[in-house]
């Protein structure tokens, strides 16, 4: 069903755990239809400079998270809400058609994160 | 280790079954329905198997359609009982929890213009005989009440079903494809119409059934074609098929049940040791192998990926592994909240599993729990 890749950030992924007094938190997703996923920022001179996340959900959606915190870290504000659900597929070498929605809430949850954030600045 | 704990789904075929169809293939291959000697030692495996399987239940032979499988069982008795009775009614009765293929029958049915009464289960996993009485109307043709769930291993009260049935003389379908061999079936004893049977769930080989059939005239034939089974259901015999489900009843023993039951109970045990686990389905009357159990805070398919990365198989009622991404219609029949049903998986032994796998597969689950929260966001 899943390709190596996603197999792969499933077993060991990237970026698990909390940021205490993060700069950006975003959580999404709904229980009772599945995936939740909480992704922590810190922010530095407009970037990215950590990242964790925490997600209830299948494989899909704990790759997909693991992921996305590879490709926000490090990038600014700007890059990282250009960041799309394709650039997830790619990554992971692929996603059954009946996961790619696992991507979508990923990307939700760094833009909810980056909202947080910048509401928090004001 | 690998350890195979998904035997509702299917199971490995035994040895003896392989061993036991191997000349049917080769050196048996007459047809059945031919007269010459290849045909005749052909027809003569395929009646003895029917005779075996027969006497299993306690039924005539001529009482056993062979098939492809459950699903196919499923769908003769369902449809070709509801065409046969038509003229008497268009009602019928059948619970929220039953496999897909009595279910999709049922739907399929609906668009032709038949009703259908979907029963409510109790949160335990129980059909209520006295509402099933209650729902039967004059014009009620069919009730098709499963005989063991094969989601959370439930058991439903045939036997007081079938008096309510014979009382109110409507037509009864018990689907015992889970049940077969777990739990004792006499059909001499039991008032029931049509029973489906599966040899794959019982270590026979995939792609044959049966169907007992108590009375014929109650059955429209779904296949057109020769007159093979009684004219019930055409189509060359799967002799090397039929040879191989046979053996494996023939096999079925008291002694297996037993001991599935008791290393059931022991992982059971073990398993709800794991903080915030809970079994779904009744404890008790439930089937010897089935063990089915809801994590909090994680999901169903992680937890069966997991598990897979250890070398051990089982199912979940997750919607993640589902086309429709909805939790399984089982979990949400007994009332189980969606975000419950998501992290539920389903566990189910075989005469071949070994205290050892059980060992092995309660501390993989252990593991693989802890992992999985540690992951989540939930409950902390």
């Amino acid at each position: 069903m899943y390709s190596k890749k996603v197999l792969a950030h499933f077993k060991k992924p990237h970026n698990v755990g909390k940021i205490e007094n993060a700069d950006g938190v975003g959580t999404v997703g709904n229980r009772a239809c599945g995936d939740v996923m909480k992704l922590y920022i810190k922010v530095k001179d407009d970037k990215i400079v950590d990242i964790k996340f925490e997600t209830a959900g299948c494989a899909a959606a704990i790759a997909t998270s693991s992921i996305i915190t590879d490709l926000a870290k490090g990038k600014t504000i700007e890059e990282a809400l250009k960041i799309t659900k394709d650039n997830i597929v790619e990554e992971l070498e692929g996603l059954p058609p009946v996961k790619v929605h696992c991507s979508l809430l990923a990307i939700d949850a760094l833009r909810a994160a980056i909202k947080d954030y910048q509401e928090k600045k004001k | 280790m690998r350890v195979y704990l998904d035997n509702a789904a299917t199971t490995r075929a035994a040895p003896e079954v392989v061993e036991a169809m191997q000349p049917f293939f080769t050196e048996k291959y007459g047809n059945a329905s031919s007269i010459h000697s290849f045909g005749e030692e052909a027809k003569d495996a395929l009646e003895n198997a029917r005779q075996l399987i027969a006497n299993y239940i306690n039924a005539e032979p001529e009482q056993i359609v062979f098939t492809s499988g459950g699903t196919e069982s499923d769908n003769l008795a369902i449809k070709g009982a509801a065409y046969a009775l038509k003229n008497k009614g268009k009602h019928i009765i059948t619970s929220k929890f039953e496999h897909p293929a009595v279910l999709e029958c049922c739907q399929a049915l609906e668009k032709e213009g038949f009703e259908v009464t979907y029963l409510n289960v109790s949160k335990d996993g129980f059909v209520n005989a006295e509402e099933l009485k209650k729902a039967i109307r004059d014009d009620t043709i069919l009730v098709t009440i499963m005989h063991a769930n094969n989601e959370i291993g439930t058991i439903q009260d045939i036997d007081k079903i079938g008096k309510t049935c014979s009382e109110k003389e409507v037509v009864f379908h018990t689907d015992a494809v889970q049940s077969l061999g777990k739990i004792p079936l006499d059909v001499k004893e039991v008032n029931v119409d049509f029973v489906s049977f599966s040899a794959h769930k019982i270590h026979g080989p995939k792609g044959i059934g049966a169907l007992f059939v108590r009375n014929k005239k109650q059955l429209q034939p779904l296949f057109h074609g020769g007159a093979q089974e009684f004219g019930l259901r055409p189509g060359t015999e799967n002799v090397s098929g039929a040879v191989g489900f046979a053996k494996a009843v023939d096999m079925l023993s008291e002694i297996d049940v037993k001991r599935m039951t008791e290393l059931r109970d022991y992982l059971i045990e073990k398993l709800l040791e794991i903080p915030e686990a809970c079994l779904n389905g009744a404890r008790e009357n439930r089937l010897c192998n089935n063990v089915n159990v809801s994590f909090s805070h994680i999901e169903g398919e992680s937890v069966l990926l997991g598990l897979d990365d250890k070398g051990v198989a089982v199912s979940t009622g997750s919607a993640c592994t589902s086309k429709k991404l909805e939790p399984s219609h089982v979990l949400l029949a007994l009332g189980i909240k969606p975000e419950e049903a998501h992290g539920s998986i389903r566990l189910s032994l075989s005469k071949y599993t070994t205290k050892e796998e059980i060992d092995y597969v309660i501390n993989a689950a252990k593991e693989v729990v802890e992992n999985l929260r540690k992951i989540s966001p939930l409950g902390k």
